[in-house]
């Protein structure tokens, strides 16, 4: 039982690093409900890959990482601003191309800066057992200001998941606010990334809220699940790598990823046989 | 140019009532492509503006402009005297399509309660009363079980109920409604009849577009036959005719059609009683 706490009540880095995880995973249990709810997982992807150039650049200019991945984000969103509305047809495929083409030009501009590997590794897979406390508090002030800006913009958030139209005859600007849910998810994988890396954050955005997804009745319920799994996995992945000297971003992910899918396959099973009951109900 | 008396006509009962949608010579369409042109109507309030068309005729174009989702292309179009788009608090829409694999965890509840949001903005409180009308909405539409019943787990008929409820809440003056009855069982269409009848009693306009030129349309004032253009405008006695439909549908449709039935107001203000009795019976009165 000890083993499962002392890594962290001995070791600061370790407690650090659960601090900076829980924060990362309230986060993007918040940002990633509406991403699942909206239906936003492609354009979150595109955002979680964009912003590689940015902190690359940051990286060998010698700015905060942070400050790259912002200015990657607001880019990676203009771009695909511009495409959806300038081009009817294939915005997905355009899209796409445009975070291709962002990630690779991350890759070129880590290439250029002397301690290249260190430094690809790093922002790729993130850092999370050295996360520093200015760090934390970063990520603490960005999860207050999610956290916020989700509680004042239900309404406007849940009738665009709905049904967008509905949300702008009901007085809700349909481009304001959606461009404030682009910003918060923006956010998210901006703070986000120095603990899972910017490969694997959208791993943390999506799978425990899309559990959550399975099994809530409810928005709060999805957020509050979703919250849930995250916690777990960044816990359980810091552990795994604690011991067993593994990547830890990528521990954290594969755990995450387990969990959905554990969900996925209970509540396939279970509502398999509930149709089968019902339907037997029925004749 | 808004003087009050250009604004009001006179009912049939001699009362002046006020203008709740007006359109002059209106175009709509999109950019670069005209769908109708020529629009004429003044909708006062209480009553009831049917559109009848094939697919594609432009019901949903007109819809959807004079809720403000998309410009008129031309023409005076106003709503509550000002600019489609600028009375949320006012206007309740329901949309042809939605989301179809609906899969987000929403309660019906939740989706009725939607209705309320106009009126209330982004963190204004929901009271007593907001839930108590949510309540009704889904009473009136045979969904009051179903409230706690994720979306995704209704039939599509029951979904429309769903929505049907959301726009009831909502209390509106003027409800857009777009083939609201698509979908519906016999019953459902029934409850949704009732509903529809009950908002006019209580001084809400409606305008909707449907296919159902037999209860439906005529339980509305007035008629617009579209078919890329305005074939017809007038009382259902007037524009509902074969040659009219003929134009409309390019065969003739409902030519032997039933003496329209129609529904009147319950009497007085207190309407629950005569919602438990409709629930339980028909209760239509042949003119
Ligand atoms: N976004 C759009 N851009 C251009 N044309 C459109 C658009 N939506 C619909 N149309 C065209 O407008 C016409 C009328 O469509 P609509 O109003 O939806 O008809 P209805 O609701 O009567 O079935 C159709 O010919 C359709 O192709
Ligand atoms: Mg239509």
């Amino acid at each position: 039982m000890n083993g499962l706490i002392t890594p962290f009540t001995s070791n600061p880095f370790m407690m650090q690093a659960l601090v900076a995880g829980i924060l990362v995973s309230i986060a993007c249990a918040v940002a990633g409900t509406f991403v699942i709810m909206r239906g936003m997982a492609f354009i979150g992807d595109a955002l979680a890959h964009g912003v590689l150039p940015g902190i690359a650049l940051a990286f060998l200019l010698g700015f905060p990482g942070i400050i790259g991945a912002a200015i990657g984000a607001v880019v990676m969103i203009g771009g695909v601003t511009v495409i959806t509305q300038r081009s009817r047809l294939s915005s997905d495929t355009a899209i796409g191309l445009l975070f291709i083409g962002m990630l690779a030009l991350g890759v070129v501009i880590v290439s250029r800066s002397n301690s290249f590997s260190g430094d690809l590794t790093s922002i790729l897979f993130g850092e999370i057992m050295g996360i520093g406390i200015s760090a934390i508090w970063i990520q603490l002030a960005a999860t207050i200001v999610i956290g916020i800006t989700a509680f004042i913009c239900a309404r406007p958030f849940l009738l665009l998941s709905f049904d967008p139209e509905q949300a702008q005859v009901a007085g809700f600007s349909q481009k304001i606010y959606h461009n404030i849910m682009l910003f918060m998810i923006a956010t998210t994988i901006i703070v986000s990334f120095q603990t899972v890396g910017t490969l694997l954050v959208f791993g943390l955005l999506i799978a425990p809220a899309g559990a959550g997804a399975l099994l809530a009745r409810r928005i709060r319920g999805m957020m509050a699940w979703a919250a849930l799994f995250g916690i777990v996995s960044v816990y359980t992945g810091l552990l795994l790598s604690y011991y067993f000297n593994l990547a830890t971003g990528a521990s954290i992910i594969l755990v995450t990823t387990i969990i959905f899918f554990i969900v996925f396959t209970i509540q396939n099973a279970h509502s398999r046989r509930n149709n089968a009951q019902g339907e037997a109900a029925h004749e | 140019m808004n003087n009050a008396a250009a604004d009001m006509t006179t009912s049939q009962a001699g009362s002046i009532k006020p203008i709740f949608a007006r359109a002059k010579n209106v175009t709509v369409g999109y950019p670069g492509e005209i769908i109708v042109e020529g629009i004429n109507f003044e909708l006062p309030q209480g009553q009831a503006m049917a559109l009848i068309g094939t697919n594609g005729s432009g019901k949903t174009t007109l819809l959807k402009t004079s809720v403000g989702l998309i410009p008129p292309l031309g023409g005076d179009l106003t709503v509550f005297n000002t600019k489609p788009g600028n009375s949320a608090r006012r206007i309740a829409y329901l949309g042809q399509f939605h989301n179809a694999g609906f899969i987000l965890p929403l309660r019906a509840l939740d989706v009725v309660r939607m209705g309320r949001f106009p009126l209330h903005g982004l963190v204004g409180k929901m009271n007593a009363a907001d839930n108590e009308m949510v309540k009704s909405a889904m009473h009136t539409m045979g969904i009051e079980k179903q409230a706690d019943t994720p979306l995704r787990f209704l039939s599509g008929g029951q979904q429309q109920r769903v929505y049907l409820a959301q726009v009831l809440a909502h209390h509106a003056d003027l409800l857009v409604l777009d083939e609201p009855t698509s979908g519906l069982d016999a019953a459902g269409r029934e409850l949704y009849l009732h509903a529809m009848n009950d908002e006019m009693c209580r001084g809400a306009s409606i305008i909707v577009a449907t296919h159902d030129i037999q209860e439906e349309a005529a339980l509305c004032q007035q008629i617009m036959l579209l078919a890329h253009k305005v074939v017809a405008f007038g009382p259902p006695q007037q524009v509902l005719n074969s040659e009219t439909l003929l134009e409309t549908f390019g065969i003739v449709i409902g030519k032997d059609q039933k003496r329209p039935a129609v529904l009147e107001c319950a009497h007085g203000h207190d309407t629950e009683p005569a919602i438990q009795a409709k629930v339980k019976g028909r209760k239509f009165w042949m003119r």
